[in-house]
Order: structure tokens, then sequence, then C-alpha cells
């Protein structure tokens, strides 16, 4: 569903996607990790067309995303790091304009946005100012768009941020339905125990490079560490594994 | 209570408690982040050029009532008092909108409360900034009036130390007001409603300053023979506007100095009531600045307003595509819900009284006959002003547009919305109420002018045919120099590319006066000598010539904006 060919994206002379290629089959659940500025937040809006990759070439459901955008984003949906939403709108246009935006309305598309506003209990503030919601309320009202239009492919930076426990887990249950349902989904994260034991596969991206891919035991198997947390299995990896002093920073 | 200071608790100083203010902008600076080489030399160039002229024609009118047998002095010490006047309205509209921002909304203001940072420091530093921020535009423009009249008058080596003296006291007065006002309006209102409440307050007064100071009638200064009789005159030269308002201390105090009149009372007042304002100010500040701040912090606006407007655009667009529709219903719903963005709507109410008012104050008709090419000549200039005020409407309303997606240009980016799409529906929206101005405006003027047929139908299809690429320039240009961080409407055509903008405009402006020029010179000399008054060959060359050119300004620049967009990087 998601494919990169040797992808590279350069801001002058910074390299900061130095030539990934990846595969994520559909009804897969891939997941991306790597140390603050490693690269992902790039390579996911290259995927999602907000960036264009200098060179190398990215496929979403077979549609190139460069020669043919309209085709590709169709198919997608994406959930940025940071919900910015229109502050003067409420809850419902925002998610009636959301949907307009890839062709549909009327009365099928009123339906479909009073059962996720209600999944994500966002139905009491439907006709609030998104600029009177919380930080939580927002992150859920973009996941509800991403949703709406009935994509193929969701694109997800840092799902769990400002999300209550119960968010989070009905998330969680959404993404594992979606993907049962044969639905795609490539995610990053910071948060190493929802990508333990909730994804299929995992990549790491380290100073641009994808330097490991696989099932988590695939990966123990990578780094020679049966039975290692992930969390420092992900240290051992990004070769992040460094003590400090930390005595001396707490005088 | 005690201050921190007081307790013990070491302050840091002022320069260093402002240091992440001063030390981003020499940042900018060095670096170069406003711009390239070009831009920065555009902007030098644009204002040495607004100086020179502003200090040429300040120069011209203070030597010109510096000549005035008798009583030049006191119309020169008039005319001060009115710039001072207009000057101290305008510092405090200024101050009033941005003691809301540095002293209620500015990012650093978490950091700055949880710091153990004593009271008068952070009043102190957060005035200081506010009178910065509201005051450096007012300086920029004092600054080639007050040479004008020091080299006018002889003020000496001395007169900008003088000018400053009296400028530091004039500009903190103002500070003070505006952040008390705003301390006083954030405890009543939540800060978000206040903002809209300072917006639409401060709109309308600034509206109401332009249409005062218009009907002041400041040019009457220049015509003695308009009053009653020559002591009449006198007793309005003699009076100031008010002995209480600063900008009579300010003006009286730089007229001393030039005239040599040695009376230190202007110089007084000035500074002891800037001191106890301060003081006021930061008593008020004591008192009153946590309980507002934690209302700041309140909610937001959750009101919708226009849900009937709303139900009736639905059912007129019923058969428009749906991602061009609810495209058009977005924009006009952000735009009547933001105070920054509709209240702008009364500027522009305010313009059109003041040009319909200076049309009307043309001593056109006032029995004598008035020669036809006289009339030809202001009709035809009438288009050319009708076509300023359109740029600038267009700046405000149309130039913006695409910046005003900023934050949310990964929705955008990410769908499958089609760049032209965006743009068609930007137009559209902006070019409705634009046309119906520029055609409303033209049509009254030259009613009011009482134009010619010819000349009617010439500024009609001229102000239209402009309206429409001006349209086209403003929305291309405006995506071309994009400002998607600013969350205020009203500060995007001040940036480098609304100068751009508005350089393009009236260049374009003049190129079509010169070319039309030419068949309504014609057509005056037909008319003259008893001809037929029709076309020749070169008026029919001009009229198409000035089409493609508003062809080119209109599509060009939205070309190259569709390109931009479709691969614009967020």
């Amino acid at each position: 569903m998601i494919r990169l060919q040797g992808v590279v994206k350069r801001y002058g002379k910074f390299e900061a996607v130095k030539g990934i290629d990846l595969h994520v089959k559909r009804g897969e659940l891939f997941a991306f990790l790597g140390p603050n500025g490693a690269g992902k937040t790039t390579t996911m809006r290259m995927i999602a067309g907000i960036l264009a990759p200098t060179s190398g070439q990215i496929e979403v459901g077979g549609v190139d995303i460069v020669a043919n955008p309209m085709l590709a984003k169709a198919k997608l949906g994406f959930i940025p790091d940071r919900p910015f939403v229109y502050d003067k709108l409420t809850g419902a246009e925002f998610l009636r304009f959301t949907a307009a935006l890839y062709g549909q309305d009327g009365p099928e598309i009123e339906a479909r946005m009073d059962e996720l506003l209600t999944l994500f209990e966002l139905a009491p503030w439907k006709h609030e100012l998104t600029e009177s919601y919380s930080h939580g309320m927002r992150q859920k009202l973009i996941i509800s768009s991403a949703f709406v239009h009935r994509p193929d492919v969701i694109v997800v930076d840092e799902p769990m941020v400002g999300l209550d426990p119960k968010s989070a887990r009905l998330l969680k249950t959404l993404f594992r339905r979606f993907v049962d349902r044969g639905g795609t989904i490539l995610m990053s994260t910071h948060t190493l125990e929802i990508v333990e034991g909730f994804c299929d596969r995992i990549g790491i991206i380290r100073h641009g490079e994808l330097a490991a891919c696989g099932s988590l035991a695939e990966l123990r198997e990578q780094a020679s560490s049966d039975g290692a947390a992930l969390e420092e299995l992900f240290l051992r990896l990004t070769g992040e594994h460094v003590e400090h002093d930390l005595d001396a920073v707490l005088g | 209570m005690p201050s921190l200071a007081d307790q013990g608790q070491p302050q840091p100083s002022l320069l260093a408690l402002s240091s992440p203010k001063w030390r981003s902008a020499l940042a900018r600076v060095r670096t170069g982040r406003n711009g390239s080489g070009s831009r920065s030399v555009l902007l030098g160039v644009a204002g040495f050029l607004f100086l020179a002229a502003a200090f040429g024609i300040s120069y011209r009118i203070v030597t010109y009532f510096k000549g005035v047998p008798e009583i030049g002095p006191l119309l020169a010490g008039k005319l001060l008092a009115m710039a001072f006047l207009a000057f101290g309205g305008i510092l405090l509209l200024s101050n009033l909108v941005a003691a809301l921002s540095t002293f209620f909304l500015a990012k650093d203001l978490d950091m700055l409360v949880a710091a153990p940072l004593d009271w008068g420091r952070f009043y102190l530093m957060k005035l200081g900034e506010t009178v910065i921020h509201s005051s450096w535009m007012v300086a920029l423009l004092a600054a080639p009036l007050l040479a004008a009249y020091g080299i006018a008058w002889g003020g000496g080596i001395f007169f900008p130390i003088i000018a400053a003296a009296a400028l530091i006291p004039f500009f903190v007065i103002p500070g003070v007001i505006g952040a008390a006002v705003t301390l006083l309006l954030v405890n009543i209102f939540p800060a978000r409603r206040a903002r809209d409440l300072l917006g639409l307050v401060t709109l309308l007064a600034a509206g109401g300053l332009v249409v005062f100071l218009r009907f002041l009638q400041p040019e009457q200064l220049a015509r003695p023979e308009g009053f009653e009789s020559l002591v009449d005159f006198i007793a309005v030269l003699r009076s100031p506007s008010h002995p209480l308002l600063p900008s009579e201390w300010a003006s009286a105090m730089l007229m001393n100095w030039l005239t040599r009149v040695g009376d230190p009372l202007p110089v007084v007042l000035l500074w002891t009531t800037a001191a106890a304002f301060v003081v006021l100010g930061a008593a008020l500040h004591r008192r009153l600045f946590m309980s507002g701040f934690a209302r700041a912090q309140e909610g937001a606006d959750s009101n919708i307003r226009g849900a009937r407007w709303d139900w009736v655009a639905r059912r007129v667009m019923r058969g428009v595509p749906p991602m061009r529709r609810e495209f058009i219903l977005k924009d006009l719903r952000v735009f009547f819900r933001d105070s920054t963005q509709w209240s702008q709507l009364i500027l522009l109410g305010v313009l059109v009284v003041v040009y319909l008012f200076n049309i009307k104050a043309l001593p056109l008709f006032t029995g004598e006959e008035v020669p036809v090419f006289l009339m030809t000549l202001i009709v035809f200039l009438n288009q050319g002003l009708a076509g300023f005020v359109i740029a600038a409407v267009a700046a405000r309303f149309i130039f913006p547009s695409i910046s005003l997606e900023g934050r949310q240009m990964w929705l955008l980016r990410s769908s499958p919305l089609d760049p032209r799409a965006m743009l068609r529906s930007k137009y559209v929206v902006g070019m409705l109420p634009l046309v119906i101005l520029a055609l409303g405006l033209t049509v009254t003027t030259n009613v009011m002018l009482r134009a010619s047929s010819f000349m009617m139908a010439v500024s009609v299809a001229t102000v239209l045919g402009y309206t429409l690429a001006v349209g086209g320039l403003a929305l291309g240009i405006g995506t071309l120099y994009p400002q998607y961080d600013t969350e205020n409407a009203a500060q995007i055509p001040t940036s480098f590319g609304g100068l751009v903008f508005m350089l393009l405009a009236i260049a374009l402006l003049g190129a079509i006066i010169v070319l039309e020029a030419l068949p309504v010179t014609d057509h005056l000399r037909a008319a003259r000598a008893g001809g037929p008054a029709g076309l020749g060959p070169q008026g029919i060359a001009a009229f198409t010539g000035v089409a493609l050119l508003m062809l080119v300004a209109g599509i060009v620049p939205v070309r190259m904006a569709a390109k931009r967009l479709a691969t614009l990087e967020v």
C-alpha cells in the first residue's frame, strides 16, 4: 500500500532523509521509531504529499504521490503531530469541510460525522467553535477528520499526544480494527509500550536512514539481544545508550 | 507587601530581562531572516523615498507658513499641534492593542509569571515593550516633519535632543494609558473577548479619528479668506485645541525652542505627567495584573454568529460542487467570525466616507462655470484615485487570504484539493464585494462630478477591468510572499509582500492612466472642435493595450501562485 524507493530529502546542504526504502503492506500497522530529529516527521510528510522528496519515489495504493498527487491523496488520511484546525469553525463544520475536500457531502457524510463525533465523545461540542476545544479534543477532531472520507491508508504522526487513557485505548482499538479490515497504517511514536505488542512491524530511523526494520522478534535478532525490552533494543539500535552523570546535574 | 527585591531575591536588570527580545531582533538583522539582499534594497529604497517625500512636503508647508507675515509662528505652531494631536490619537489606539498582546497574550508570559520576578520590573519591561511596539512607526512619521521644522526654523544641533526629550514622555503617556485600560478590560472580560472588544473599539475610534481630522479641514489654515475676519482666524490660531493635552505640551515645547521662548512649563508638564502616570500605572498593575492574567487563561469564544446567513448561503450554493461550495462557505464563516478580519470593514466604510467627502469638498460647483477640460481632467484623475482605493482594499482583504490558511495548510496539502480550485474560491469570495465597491464608488463620484457619458463609460470600464486585475495580482503576490505564521489578518498587508503588491498595483494604475490619456485627450479635442467624438486607431490601440496589460497583471501572478501552491512545503 505504501512504497518508498530511495527517498531522499535535502534542505539546502542538510540531508534529512537519506535514501529510505520501505514497503508497508495492505492490512499492516507499521510504526516508525527514532530519536528526535531522525527524519520520521519529514518522511511521513513526504508520504502525505506535504513535502516533496528531493529524489526517489513514493507510492500510495500503487499511485505515485508526485506524479499523480490528487489520486494518491484521495486514498489517504493524514493526522499531523500538532492539531491545528480552523479556530472559527465548529467541530461539525470542520468535518464537513474536510469531507468536501475529498469531494464528499450529503446525508451519508452527515451520518458519518455524527458517528465519529459520538465515538470520540465530541458530540456535545459539535456546534461549538474549535477555539474553545482543549488540546485533546482538537486531536480527536483531527483523528475523526482523517477517517471521515473512509481512506485506505492512514499516516499518523504521534497519535497519542494529548489523549486521555480512555481515548488512547479507543484509538488503539480503532487502528487495529481498521487494519484488520484491510486498511494500512503508518505511524510514528515515541511511546514504546504502544509499539510493543500493538504494531506488526517497526522501522527504526536514525540520522535519516532506516537503521533497522522488522517485527519485534526480528529486531531482537538484528540487535542480538534475546528477550530485551523494546526500550533497551531501541537505545541499542539507535546508539543512544549513553550514561549521564545525573548526580552532577542534580547537584 | 514588600517586593521580591526588598526580600533579598536577586533580580535581573531590565536589559537582561528584555535580552530575548533585542537579541532576537539583532539576530534577525544579522541573519537576514527578513529577506534577501534585493529585498532589503527594495525596502530601503521605498523607505528612503517615503521619508524624502514626507520631508519635502513638510518642509514646503513649514517654510510657506513661516513666510506668512505676523502670524507665521502661530500658523506653524498650530500645524505642529494638529500633527501631535493626530500622533497622540494613533499612539493611544496602537498602545491599547499592543498592551493586550504584551501583557496578556504573549508567549513569554507563562515563563515570566512563573519566575520569581519582581512586579515592578515586570511592569517596566512590558511597558517598555508596549511603548516601543506602538511608537516606532509614529517616530518614523514624526522624524521628517520635525526635521523640516528644525531646518526651516534654524533649530540648531541641539534640536534633535530637544525633539527626543519631547517625544519620550509623549510616547510613554499613551503607553501607560493603553496598559491601564487593557488591565481594566481584561479584569472585566476574558482576554480573548477583550481582544475582540478592543479590536472593535480601536477600529471605531480610528475611523472616528480619521473622519474627525478630515472634517477639521486643516486646509483652511492655508485659506484665511474662509473666516469672517482676521481676528477670528488669529483667535483660532492662538487657542490650543485643549490646554490639558500632552500633544499641546509637546508641540509648545518644540515651538518654544524654535522661536526662542524661555517657558519651562510645557517641559515640566510633559515629564512630571509621564512620571506620575508610570507610578500610577505600576500601582494599578500591582493590584490588578494577577487577577487579569488568571482571567486571560480562561475560555475562548465558543459562540457562533450568523447561523441564519449560513443556512441561506448553503441554500443559494446548493448546485455548486461540494469542494468549491464548502471552501467558499468556510472562507465566509471564518471572515465574519474573526473580529480582526470583519472589523476592517469599518475602516473601509471610513475610507469611502472620507473619499466622498473629499470629492464633495472640491470647489467646482460654486456658481462659476468650470471649463470642460478641467472637469474631464478631474473625472479622469478620479478613476486613478478610485483605483488606488481599490488596490488598498484588495491589500486588506484579498492579499492575506492564502496566508490565513497558514497553520491549516497541512490539511489542504494532504487532501486532493486542486490548488487552482483553492485560488478560484479565494478570488470569487474577495472579488464580489470589491467589484461592488469599485463600481459604486466610480459611478457615485462621476455623478457628483457630472461626468460626460464618454468619461462615465471609460471610467466604469477601466475601474472594472483594473479591479479584476488587481484582485488577481493581490491573490498571486499574497501567495508568492506568504505570512503563514501571522495570526492577525490586519498585519499581513504591512509585510514585504504587501509592499511589493502595492508597488505593482500603483505601477499598473500609472501605466493605465498614461495609456488612456491619449484617447481621452483626442476625445476632448474633438468635442472642443465640435466634431464626432469617436475613437481613432490610436485610441483603439491604447484601450487594447490597457486591456492586455490588465489581463497579464491579473492572470500571470495567479498562475505563478498556483504553481507555487502545487509545490508548497509546509
